[in-house]
C-alpha cells in the first residue's frame, strides 16, 4: 500500500529533476526579451571571439590618409585619429570583454566561489568559520580602492616575470595583452567569489539535510562524490541566476578600470580605453562619432546583460515566479 | 542593543588593521620608487639615501607600520611624497569637501525627485502615469554614466553653450549642474523604483485598511501610515550612498575635470604616493563600516518590530 503510493511520486520527481535544465531553458526561450538578449549577447560575444574573421581590418591597421572620417560604407562607424577602423576596434574591444568576463566568472565565482561554498556548507565547523570570516572582511570595505591598488602593484612584477619566460621560450606573449587580462581577472576574482560562496553554502546547508544525501552516505559514497553528484546539481539553479546577474558587473568593472587608465593598456583594444581616449569635450565638438559609437555599444551590452539577468532569474528560479 | 553596537564597533579596528596593513605593505614593496620619482633631476644615490633615512624608510616594515599607525591615531596621515610640503590631511580635506558637495547635490536631486515620483506612481498603479514612470526608471538605471555625461555635455555645453564643460566652482555655481544631473539620474531611478515597490506593498496591508476605515483623512493615512513604513528600504539605500558621500564617481570627475578625491586617488596611484593612498583607504573603509552600522540603527526606529542582535535567519 505504502510502496504503491510512493512509487509514482518518486518517478515524477526523478523526471522533473532530469528535465530541470530543459524546462528552465524552454521557459527562457519562450520569452521574447530573453531570446532577444541572448541573440544580442551571442552576436557580440561571437564577433568578439571570431574578431579576425568578422572584420577585414586589423585593430592596429593605420591609414593616415583617412583620419577621423565619419561613418561610410567601407568604415561603418568611421575611423579614429590614426585612421583605424572604429568598428574593428570595437569588435576587438568586445573580445577583451569576453575574455575578462569569462575568465573572472570561471575562476572567481565558479571555481573559487562554489568550492569554498561547498566546503563551508558541507563540513561546517572551523572551515565554515574561516571562509565566512575571510569573505566578510573582503566585503566590509569599498573594494574598488583595493582593486586599483592590487592591479597597479601586481602588474609590473608579473610583467617582468612573463618577460623572463618570453626570452626563454621566444614567443611574444606580452604584446597579446595576456598580462593585462590575467592581472585584471585576478583582482576582480578576489572580490567576486564571496557572494557565490555564501549562496552555495546556504543551499548546501539545506541540501545536506535531505534523505538522499544521507542515503548516499549510508551506501558508502565518498565525500567528493556526494558533493559533486548529489549536492552540486541541486544548487546549480541559483548559481546560474547569480552568474548571469554578475555579468554586467564584471564587464562594467573592466571598462571602468580601463577608463581610469589602470586596466587594459594600449595597443590592446578595450571599450573603456576607447572611451577614455576620446572622452573630452574637444573630441565631442569636432568628431562625436569617436566617442559615441563605443559608448553606445557599451550601453547596449550592459543593458542586455541586465535584462538577461532578470529573464534568467524568472526562468531558472522556481521561487521567483 | 548596546552590546550589539559594541560588537559591531569592535569589528571596525580589526577590519581597519587588516586593510591598512595590506595597503601599507603593497605600497612599500610595490613597483616604482616614489622617492626616485620625487628626486627627479637631483637623482643621485646620496640624496635618495638621505630622504630615505629622513623618512625612516630603511627600518623594518613592522616598525614602519607601527609608527604609521601611531601617527594615524593622532590624526596625522603624514606628508605627501609627490606633492612636497603638503600634508596628506590638508590635501584630503580639500578634495573630500569638493566630492562631498557634488554628492550632496546629486543626493538632493535623487531624493527630492525620486521619493515623490515613486509615491505618485504607486498611488496610481496601473495607469499610464505609473507605466511611464516605470519605463523611465528602467531607462535611467541602465544608461551608464559613460553615455549620459557625453550626451549632456554635447547638448548643454557644446550645442546650446549655456553651461561650463569642466572645472569646479563650489556647490552653488553653474559648474555643479551637469555633473550633479549625471550622478543623480541613476539615483533618481533607483529611489523611485524602491519607493514605488515598498509603497505598493504597504498599501495592501491590513493596518492601512484599518486606518482608512476608522475615518482618517487620506492625507493622514498617506503621510503617517504609508510613507513612514514605505521609507525603510529607501533609508537603507540612502545609508549606503552616505557611506560614499566623500568619494565621488571616478567617471564623473574625469569627464568634467573636477578636482575631487577620485582624481587625487588615481594620480596618487600613478605617482605611487602611498601616504595618500593609505589615508584614503583607511578613511573610506571607516565611513563604509560606520554607515552600515547607522543604517542598522535606523531600522528599529522606523519599524519597532525589528530587533537588533537577535537570531539571524541564516
Amino acid at each position: 500500500m505504502l510502496s504503491n503510493e510512493a512509487q509514482p511520486a518518486i518517478a515524477l520527481r526523478h523526471a522533473s529533476s532530469r528535465n530541470y535544465w530543459a524546462i528552465s531553458l524552454r521557459r527562457l526561450l519562450r520569452k521574447k526579451v530573453g531570446v532577444a538578449c541572448l541573440t544580442i549577447i551571442l552576436l557580440m560575444y561571437g564577433s568578439g571571439v571570431l574578431a579576425s574573421m568578422v572584420t577585414p581590418y586589423g585593430y592596429n591597421d593605420q591609414d593616415l590618409s583617412i583620419t577621423k572620417q565619419g561613418p561610410s560604407i567601407s568604415h561603418p562607424f568611421g575611423t579614429d585619429r590614426l585612421g583605424r577602423d572604429i568598428l574593428t576596434r570595437i569588435i576587438y574591444g568586445l573580445r577583451t570583454t569576453v575574455i575578462i568576463t569569462v575568465v573572472t566568472l570561471v575562476t572567481g565565482s565558479l571555481a573559487l566561489g562554489i568550492t569554498m561554498g561547498l566546503l563551508a556548507g558541507y563540513f561546517g565547523k572551523w572551515i565554515d568559520t574561516l571562509v565566512m570570516r575571510v569573505g566578510e572582511v573582503t566585503s566590509a570595505f569599498p573594494e574598488i580602492f583595493l582593486v586599483l591598488i592590487i592591479i597597479s602593484t601586481l602588474k609590473p612584477p608579473i610583467t617582468d616575470w612573463v618577460r623572463g619566460i618570453e626570452e626563454t621560450v621566444g614567443i611574444d606573449i606580452i604584446r597579446l595583452g595576456v598580462v593585462d587580462y590575467f592581472v585584471l581577472s585576478l583582482a576582480l576574482a578576489i572580490f567576486s567569489w564571496f557572494g557565490m560562496a555564501r549562496l552555495v553554502r546556504g543551499q548546501v546547508l539545506q541540501a545536506r539535510e535531505n534523505q538522499y544525501v544521507e542515503a548516499a552516505r549510508a551506501i558508502g559514497a565518498s565525500t567528493p562524490r556526494i558533493l559533486t553528484k548529489h549536492v552540486l546539481p541541486n544548487v546549480m539553479g541559483p548559481v546560474i541566476v547569480m552568474v548571469s546577474a554578475g555579468l554586467a558587473g564584471v564587464a562594467g568593472s573592466e571598462i571602468f578600470l580601463s577608463f581610469l587608465g589602470i586596466g587594459i593598456q594600449p595597443p590592446t583594444p578595450s571599450l573603456g580605453l576607447m572611451i577614455f581616449q576620446n572622452g573630452s569635450i574637444s573630441v565631442l565638438r569636432s568628431d562625436p562619432h569617436l566617442l559615441l559609437f563605443p559608448v553606445l555599444t557599451l550601453s547596449l551590452l550592459l543593458f542586455t546583460f541586465n535584462l538577461l539577468g532578470d529573464a534568467v532569474n524568472d526562468a531558472f528560479n522556481p521561487r521567483a515566479r | 542593543m548596546g552590546t550589539y553596537v559594541i560588537r559591531r564597533l569592535a569589528w571596525l579596528p580589526v577590519i581597519l588593521l587588516i586593510i591598512s596593513f595590506i595597503t601599507f605593505v603593497m605600497g612599500r614593496f610595490g613597483p616604482g620608487d616614489p622617492i626616485e620619482i620625487r628626486a627627479g633631476q637631483y637623482n643621485n644615490e646620496e640624496s635618495i639615501e638621505r630622504i630615505r633615512e629622513q623618512r625612516g624608510l630603511n627600518d623594518n616594515i613592522f616598525v614602519q607600520y607601527g609608527r604609521y599607525l601611531k601617527n594615524v591615531t593622532r590624526g596625522d596621515f603624514g606628508d605627501s611624497i609627490a606633492l612636497p610640503g603638503r600634508t596628506v590631511g590638508e590635501l584630503l580635506k580639500k578634495k573630500m569637501w569638493v566630492s562631498a558637495q557634488l554628492n550632496i547635490a546629486a543626493l538632493f536631486l535623487s531624493v527630492s525627485i525620486g521619493i515623490p515620483l515613486g509615491l505618485f506612481a504607486a498611488l496610481r498603479q496601473g495607469t499610464f502615469w505609473d507605466t511611464s514612470t516605470v519605463a523611465f526608471t528602467l531607462l535611467g538605471q541602465s544608461i551608464p554614466v559613460f553615455l549620459t555625461a557625453p550626451l549632456l555635455l554635447l547638448v548643454f555645453a557644446s550645442w546650446l553653450d549655456i553651461l561650463p564643460t569642466h572645472d569646479w566652482g563650489g556647490l552653488f555655481s553653474t559648474h555643479t549642474i551637469l555633473p550633479a544631473i549625471v550622478m543623480g539620474v541613476p539615483g533618481i531611478a533607483i529611489i523611485t523604483r524602491l519607493t514605488r515597490a515598498s509603497t505598493l506593498e504597504v498599501i495592501s496591508q491590513d493596518y492601512i485598511r484599518t486606518a482608512r476605515s476608522k475615518g482618517l483623512s487620506e492625507t493622514t493615512v498617506q503621510r503617517r501610515h504609508v510613507l513612514r513604513n514605505a521609507m525603510i528600504p529607501v533609508i537603507t539605500m540612502l545609508g549606503f550612498s552616505l557611506a560614499g558621500i566623500a568619494f565621488t564617481s571616478f567617471i564623473v570627475e574625469r569627464y568634467f575635470g573636477i578636482p575631487g578625491i577620485g582624481d587625487l586617488f588615481i594620480s596618487s596611484i600613478f605617482a605611487r604616493d602611498y601616504p595618500i593612498i593609505n589615508a584614503i583607504v583607511i578613511i573610506g573603509t571607516t565611513m563604509f563600516v560606520l554607515a552600515n552600522l547607522i543604517v542598522d540603527l535606523i531600522y528599529p526606529w522606523l519599524d519597532p518590530r525589528i530587533r537588533l542582535g537577535g537570531a539571524h535567519a541564516e
